[in-house]
């Protein structure tokens, strides 16, 4: 799989950048139609309207919080055990947006704004391995991830509670699939591979204990071989 | 449950997540170290991601036929297949084994 990072071109214009991004994006977003249409139909069946569904995805756009919030809510848990799910699901974005932030110029509002953009895929995409991120290929590619997860979630919400079980076509297998073709792109070096088969251990090892979310959090620890010699 | 204070406390958290690492540590050079756990960091959270979500439900370890389809999306990731046709696979081969 050839990556952003293979090319030599990354002190480009930016127009090149974002254009580029928004090719690498589009597998993505298509897959992202698929996965936020469950999302559409597993929020109506949550109590959600149709209405609340879309907002949800306008203005959160983070699948893994999205799904885990609703969960919550099948399972019988109350406002604050969602949002504190959500949470937790999100913490990985913390580390995701330190390991940006030197990448990011402006103001410190110029950078929180900028900072939104951060989805797993255009992050993945944008890293160029160096330490420093190619920021205009993160947002050429994540735009292209907005639309299609508005899209998809607009679609699954009007069609709306019955209109087919997600669980039924195989859906929720498509959330894991799609990182784990991310994952294989960086599974090239001896040293990856380690610090993959590390983080799945830390994570696999945490499920039973901690809330969820805390797992992928914790795992981003083994990115410290990255110091080894 | 007020849902619409529900998506706004969502949406609120998940910004300031967002916006936290950009906002302390944005326009400034970080040491050389730091590089090298940026580099190999998509790579711990990826397999964290991808073991949590197919080979658990909740807190428990589980594996089910998701986990088949997941590694079927796997198997034809590494030898270079496409992001949709990898989740086209996942999802009809877990569809598939949940029907039989």
């Amino acid at each position: 799989m050839a990556g952003p990072w293979d090319g030599a071109d990354t002190l480009g214009p930016m127009n090149d950048s974002f254009r580029r991004g928004v090719r690498l994006g589009l597998p993505y977003a298509a897959a992202g139609f698929l996965l936020s249409l469950s999302f559409g139909v597993l929020a109506r069946e949550a109590g959600f309207s149709a209405a609340q569904a879309i907002v949800t995805s306008a203005i959160v756009f983070a699948g893994s919080a999205q799904f885990a919030v609703i969960s919550i809510i099948l399972g019988g848990g109350g406002l604050v055990p969602a949002v504190a799910a959500a949470g937790l699901m999100n913490a990985r974005f913390l580390a995701m947006g330190i390991a940006l932030a030197p990448s990011l110029p402006g103001g410190p509002l110029k950078r929180a704004a900028q900072g939104q953009t951060v989805v797993d895929a255009s992050w993945v995409m944008a890293n160029r391995r160096d330490g420093t991120f190619d920021r205009w290929l993160l947002f050429g590619s994540t735009a292209p991830q907005y639309v299609t997860w508005f899209c998809g979630t607009a679609v699954g919400a009007l069609a709306g509670d019955g209109f087919f079980d997600p669980e039924r076509l195989g859906l929720d297998a498509i959330f894991p699939a799609f990182f784990f073709v991310l994952l294989i792109g960086e599974l090239k070096e001896p040293r990856t591979r380690l610090v993959a088969v590390v983080g799945g251990a830390i994570a696999l090892a945490l499920v039973p204990f901690t809330p969820a979310g805390i797992p992928v959090l914790a795992a981003s620890a083994a990115a410290l071989i990255g110091l080894a010699r | 449950m007020n849902i619409w204070l529900l998506i706004v406390l969502v949406a609120v958290i998940t910004a300031a997540i967002k916006a936290a690492g950009p906002i302390a540590l944005g326009g400034r050079e970080l040491p050389a170290w730091f590089s090298s756990i940026v580099a190999a960091m998509p790579a711990a959270v990826l397999a964290a991601l991808v073991v949590t979500s197919a080979l658990a439900d909740g807190d428990e370890l589980f594996i089910g036929p998701d986990t088949a389809g997941v590694a079927a999306a796997g198997i034809i990731a590494w030898r270079g297949g496409s992001v949709i046709t990898c989740v086209l696979v996942a999802a009809a081969v877990t569809a598939g084994l949940r029907a039989i």
